[in-house]
This record gives structure tokens, sequence and C-alpha cells, in this order.
């Protein structure tokens, strides 16, 4: 991200957009000639100046790290960059996913670089979908004192501690639906005073739902018999001999559906 | 938020809302699709893969004179991290049935498989198991369930989406695995969307005739992913892995098999040998090259890695000479640059629309095609929007979408797009986002058949590192598809050859007859491949850098 926020490399690499562009070119001399507002960040203690609209990702990267452990898909899907920060004047301890964190003057963080949390080894096809699964795996839970400081914790703004509740009462689709975002930063995990690894939970309650309790297709049963009965081999080998004109022509006859709610 | 600059076209695209809301809800195109021609013209003149510098010769390996997207070419054309004569094979650190090369979704599937048949893994993986490309996938994956549709039909959309250059048996194995893929998964415990009546949710995505693609909410590759890892770490008898552990050179027997490969710790920067029967890579594509200075919706890993191995020990590549470019990457804000922007966006009925508000283009056309149909619409006919920064974009019109199916939705189906942008200020359910193509997905890869199988006995390809199964361009919900279809199919068939081979001596001597190949060749690079992770030091830090080296980061 550091490299694509820095104008003098756009320059150097114009991507196909900014090629043709006459006010794009006019905006980037605008910018070039404006000193980029700095702020400076504190990266485990160590004080940095950062481009004031970086992500804690882009200052870490922009400081001069190779980033190996604590970066991941860079978007907010796979919660490799867990950090935690303080903020001056502030007594607070906030977290936050580095990729998608903006800085703050006087920041000072520090990314995790991996969260220490048990996953029980289990057998799905041996577990029930009740809380007897939680009371075998996840013991610890019951020990959940409500202080919310998961909740607070998640940079997903999820429901943490309701749904540890959840998972006391046995409510799998609450625990499901609840944690169905997360991402498995550990931030909730690492903030617990009762040392519950909620996110392991809820992706316990959601393997035992989609197992269990989620409705199953009968228009999937039908068609793996169609499938398992050769019923489409006739139709493959004939569209696997035809010739790219043939396929062609019936490509482009395509009827499409129509979409309906 | 949006700066004042933007607010009288976002005023348009307001305006003309409610008309196309009415041509939405009418279910028919709401533009007409392009013909064949119109297809063929827009590409030719738009698609960055037409660019004339977009492709070079290779000048050395399996594909040597071929044509290939430069920045593959160059990777290709570098030297080995590794000096063969410091390691002694015969004394492996670690053996075992099959080394899976990469801890996504295809190697976890395929490490799953291969223990219903009998096979012992290591998974070896450059960051954490699950860092992958797999996690990130948003809309949905395609699979012919519905009683419109049939795999044969799912097999046509395909194979036309991909320009009719796909292997036909491996879109038949695509399409024909895919029902069974949405059984497998279910049984594993991911949550598909559903209907009232327990049948699967689906919905259209570009280039597709029917609707059939299964999703769980936006976040399918994330639930999918962390359910194959949790099954994976279910079993840590049989299945090894070694996290911050990518191979970094395949090792083949005195037979010219392929017997497990050289293992760099990214961490204390040893190298292991392991030994194998069989091996997989599934490492992924390769997004991070950032061809052509194109942002990319890949994840921090993706630099290609499979490909140079496998090209190093004599595998043949596919259709190394096409990119995909996702036609909504975001352009604004400046921090999500690049970011994927789901398909499931325009196949909720999202539309694409340009500064006067106006429709360009069928919004569900294939990706190449689409992406092409945005670069005109910016480049050509100035119609697009620029932002502060520089770059330019066409606005994809998502408060339709709670208009389409009632207030929520948005909330409901796409929370993690939702999340994206409303902490910068931006309301997806009542402002545009701002889209233009971003580099997204390696169309071709090492050659495979329907069993995985490469040129090289012993070596298997599953995902995205591997070509054929989507031509020169893939559809939408068709990789995640691939890497379970391909992932499973690549576990059988590894575990059943592990059963039978008998290994000769280890050797390394391809990688010395690469570099001998390089100095005849008269290439003088300092390159170094796989290259492992991106840089995005500042040229002021790297100047100061005196004692690191940074090709391929290698110290």
């Amino acid at each position: 991200m550091a490299k694509k926020i820095s104008p003098k490399k756009a320059r150097k690499n114009p991507s196909p957009s900014l090629e043709t562009s006459v006010l794009a070119e006019a905006r980037e001399a605008e910018r070039l000639a404006e000193p980029r507002k700095m702020v400076t960040v504190y990266i485990m203690g160590k004080a940095y100046k950062v481009p004031a609209e970086s992500t804690i990702m882009g200052a870490i990267e922009y400081a001069g790290y190779q980033i190996k452990r604590g970066a991941g898909c860079r978007e907010g899907f796979c919660g490799a960059c867990a950090t935690v920060y303080r903020l001056p004047g502030d007594f607070k301890i906030y977290t936050g996913l580095a990729c998608t964190t903006l800085v703050q003057d006087g920041m000072w963080l520090s990314q995790l670089p991996s969260i220490p949390a048990h996953k029980p080894v289990y057998d799905i096809e041996k577990l029930e979908p009740n809380i007897t699964a939680f009371q075998q795996l996840y013991p610890e839970i019951f020990r959940c004192v409500a202080c919310n400081t998961c909740t607070k914790a998640c940079p997903q703004n999820l429901e943490v501690m309701e749904y540890i509740q959840a998972a006391i009462r046995g409510d799998i689709a609450k625990v499901m639906d609840l944690s169905f975002d997360c991402l498995c930063c550990g931030l909730c995990s690492i903030r617990c005073p009762a040392e519950i690894v909620h996110y392991n939970v809820g992706l316990l309650a959601k393997r035992l739902y989609g197992r269990y309790l989620s409705p199953r297709s009968a228009e999937l049963e039908r068609r793996l018999q169609e499938i398992r009965s050769g019923k489409y081999d006739q139709e493959y080998r004939k569209l696997m001999k035809m010739s790219r004109e043939e396929l062609k022509k019936l490509y482009y006859a395509r009827d499409i559906e129509e979409e309906k709610e | 938020m949006y700066p004042e600059y933007m607010r009288p076209s976002l005023k348009k695209v307001e305006e003309t809302r409610p008309r196309r809301f009415e041509l939405q809800k009418s279910g028919k195109p709401v533009f007409p699709p392009m013909s064949a021609q119109e297809r063929e013209e827009v590409l030719k003149r738009f698609h960055p893969d037409y660019r004339p510098d977009a492709l070079r010769q290779v000048r050395i390996g399996p594909n040597k004179g071929e044509l290939l997207t430069r920045e593959v070419a160059d990777m290709l054309e570098a030297h080995s991290r590794i000096d063969p004569s410091q390691f002694n094979l015969d004394r492996p650190d670690f053996e075992t049935d099959i080394l899976i090369i990469g801890g996504g979704g295809a190697g976890c599937a395929a490490a799953i498989i291969a223990l219903k048949h009998g096979a012992k893994s290591i998974i070896s993986t450059k960051l954490r198991l699950g860092d992958a490309n797999s996690m990130m996938s948003q809309g949905g994956m395609q699979a012919a369930v519905t009683p419109q549709d049939s795999p044969t039909r799912h097999y046509l959309d395909a194979i036309g989406g991909g320009h009719f250059d796909n292997k036909p048996e491996l879109v038949r194995a695509l399409t024909e695995d895919g029902p069974e893929v949405v059984k497998w998964l279910e049984e594993l415990g991911v949550i598909w969307d559903k209907r009232p009546d327990g049948n699967n949710y689906v919905l259209h995505g570009g280039g597709t005739s029917r609707q059939r693609m299964h999703s769980c909410r936006d976040y399918t590759g994330a639930i999918i992913m962390r359910t194959l890892m949790d099954e994976v770490r279910n079993h840590p008898e049989e299945i090894l892995i070694l996290e911050f552990m990518p191979t970094v050179e395949l090792i083949l027997d005195n037979k010219g098999r392929c017997a497990g490969g050289i293992l760099y710790n990214l961490e204390t920067e040893e190298y292991y040998v392991v030994k194998a029967k069989a091996t997989i890579i599934a490492t992924g594509g390769y997004g991070r090259l950032h061809i052509r200075g194109f942002d990319t919706t890949n994840h921090y890993g993706a630099t290609g890695d499979g490909l140079i191995m496998a090209y190093r020990a004599g595998a043949k590549l596919l259709y190394m000479d096409s990119v995909q470019y996702h036609p909504t990457g975001a352009v604004f804000p400046e921090q999500i640059a690049g970011f994927l922007i789901t398909e499931k966006i325009r196949g909720a009925g999202g539309q694409p629309v340009n500064r006067h508000g106006e429709l360009f283009v069928f919004p569900k056309e294939p990706r190449d095609v689409e992406s092409a149909a945005f670069i005109r619409e910016c480049l050509e006919r100035k119609n697009g929007i620029e932002t502060p920064s520089g770059r330019v974009g066409v606005w994809l019109d998502s408060p339709l979408i709670d208009m389409l199916h009632g207030e929520g939705y948005v909330a409901k189906n796409f929370p993690a797009m939702y999340r994206q942008f409303i902490r910068y200020g931006i309301d997806i359910t009542k402002e545009p986002m701002l889209t233009y193509p971003s580099l997204h997905y390696q169309n071709g890869g090492i050659e495979i058949n329907a069993r995985c199988e490469t040129n090289i006995p012993g070596l298997y390809v599953a995902g995205e590192a591997s070509g054929g199964v989507h031509g020169r361009n893939r559809l939408m919900g068709n990789s995640v598809l691939d890497y379970n279809v391909f992932g499973r199919r690549a576990g059988q068939y590894a575990a059943e050859y592990a059963k039978r081979v008998r290994l000769g001596r280890l050797t390394l001597n391809h990688v010395l007859e690469y570099e001998k190949e390089l100095k005849k060749a008269g290439i003088r690079t300092t390159r170094i491949a796989p290259i492992l992770l991106p840089l995005y030091t500042p040229e002021i830090v790297r100047q100061r850098q005196l004692t690191a080296r940074y090709e391929g980061n290698l110290r």
C-alpha cells in the first residue's frame, strides 16, 4: 500500500487510468506541490513520521519494515494483522486490524504476531449440535463474567459476549448468526479475563449449524442422483467433441434466465 | 465521504436511479449484452492484455519462445534462491507421503481428501494456514443444482466465458463435480445461504445463463476456508502444518519424478529438505506482481511461487499470456484502492454507471469484457470520475439493491462490503461505490489434466496455480469451485500414486541446469524467484538499507 500511495511511484509506473487522463495529471501536480500532511506514530515504541492518511499497515511499511507476520489478505478478511494501540492523553487500550485502521497522531502501536489459543481436536460426526459440544470442548466458556470486554475489542463490531452467552445456553443458531462475520483475529481472546477462545467457539458453532441444523436441499439430492446415473454423460461427450465454431454458435444462442426474487 | 467536486455526478446518479430501478425490476437485461464481434472489439482495444508491451518472449525453459505476460517472463528468467551443492538430499529433514505446497483452499482440500485415501501429508505454507485468496472470495461458488440448470449448461457458460480456450476435460471435471462439492462442504459444516424451502439461494454472476452462484453472505471464502482449515487441524497426527515455511524449489529423483521440496523458514532463515512420494502445488496466483502497475485484490503472498518452481523442474505452463482484471476494484478512498468489490453486488442488481449516471454496459458480461468496457468508458469516452489522487473510475450503484430486495438486504447479505466503506463515511445503501478494474486472477498456470497431473510424474497442481480450467478468462464463482474440485482430485490421485511409487535417488540437478540455460541465453540479471513477499518499502528507506538485499527479499 505504501508503494501505491507515493505520488512519485505512481508517476513512474503509470496505471492505464493515469495514462490519458489530463484532469488527473493536473490534480497530481497540485498534490505534489502541496507537501503531504504527516503524523508521528510510535511503532513498537519507536517514533516514525508517516503520511496522515495511512492505515497502520501502510505506516509500518512506509517506515521501512518488511512485514512477515502481521499481514495476510490486507482487506479485512483474514485476521492476520491484530494490533493494539494507545492514544496520547487517553488511558484506554484500543484494538484494530492494521489493514483497515487509520493512524492518528501520537498513536503508540504494536502488532500481535500470533495469538496463543487452543483448538481442541474433534470429529464433527461424533458431536451433537447442542450444549454438550461446548461442555466437552470449551468448558471454560461457563466462566464468562459477562464483562463485555470481548465485544469492545472486536474490530468487526460483533456482539461477541452475546454469542458466548448464547453458547452457554446451547443456542447454536444464535452463535452462528452473531459470529458469522468473525475474522478469527483473536483480539477478543487476548483481552478476556475468563481466558475464553471466543473465535474458536464461534467456528465450532458454525460448523455444527452447517452440518446438522441447516435445512437440506432437495434439488441438490436430485441433481447428485442424476449425475451418478450418468444422465449428462452423452451431452458432455457431445460438447467435448464440438469444434470451436459449433460451441460458439451454441453459446451465443443461450437463453438467459430472468432474475426473480 | 466523497469530496465536494464529485457531488454533481452523484446527483446525476440519483436522478437516473428511479428509471434504472424500473428497468432492473423488469427482469430483462438493463443494457444490451454484447455480440461476439462487439466483445472481441472492446477486448482488443481496451483490455490490458492487448497493450503492445503487455507480452514478451520467454527465452528459456519448457515454454521457450512463447509470448508471456511480461512480469511473468521476468519472474521465470531469474536465479534460484539456493545453491544445490549445499544440500544433502540423502538425509531429508522430513519424510512424508505428500508434500502440499500452499495452505489455501486447494491445499487444505487436498490434505483432507488425501487422508481419506490413506496418505499423510505436510502442508508447507509461506504465511499462516489460510492466508490465501481463498479466504477473500466474497461472492460465491458456482454449481449447477437448480432444476432449470444443468452441469452441461454450466460447461457451456464456462467455456464460452473462457473464449473456448479451456481444456474440455477440465471443464467437465469442474462442472460435473460442482454439486458434489456443495454437498461435501455442507457436510463439513459450511453454511450456505438458503431459501425458505431449504434449497440453496442462488444468484447470477457475470457470464452465467442460469442463477447458480451459491454463497455464505459475502464471507463465502472466509466461511469455506475456515471450515477446511479447522478440519485439517482436526488431524494433527496425519497432517503436519508448517507455517512461515514456504517451499522454494522442487526436488526430483533420478528418473525425473517429483520427490519433495526445499523449504525455507522465513523467520530463522534455515532451509530444510522434505522427501515426499508425491507433491501437490497449490500456491495460488500472482496478483502481488502488480502486473502493468495495477492495484490488486490479492492477498500479501500471491507472488506466483509455484509457477517458477514447477517451471525450473520442467513443467509446462499454459495461457500465461492472460491476466484477469476484476471489473469492480475500489478506487476511492485511497486506503482501499484495488480492494475487491464482489461481483455479487451486480448479481443482486447493482449497476455500473458513468459520470452522467447513465448505463454503458450490460452489468453481467464476462469479467474481461466488463473490465474492458469500464476502461473504454473512462479513457476513450472520458465518462469516468477522477479521484483526488489521480485515479479514475465509474460508479457502481449499490443503493438499488435495497430498493429491489427491501431495506436491510445489504446489511444482511453484504456485511463485509458495508463495513469496508462505512469506515470512510460512505454508506453503500445510500451512495454508490467508485470502481475501476483491479488485478484479480491468474487465468493460466501449470498445465494439468483432469487428474491434476502435470508432465512431471508425481507433481500435481490444483487451484489458481494450474492452467487450462478457465481458458483465457475465468467466470465469477468458478475459482472457489476450482480449488475445491481440483484440490479434492489432487488429494485423491496423489494419494493413490504415493502408494505405488518407489523413489530413486534425489537430485536438484534441474536447478543447476536451469542456471546454465540462463547463462547460455545471455540473461544477466540479479532477479531471484520465488519472490515470496512483495516489496513496499519506500525508495528513500531502501537507499539506506546498505546491508540488505531486496531482490526476492533475500538478505
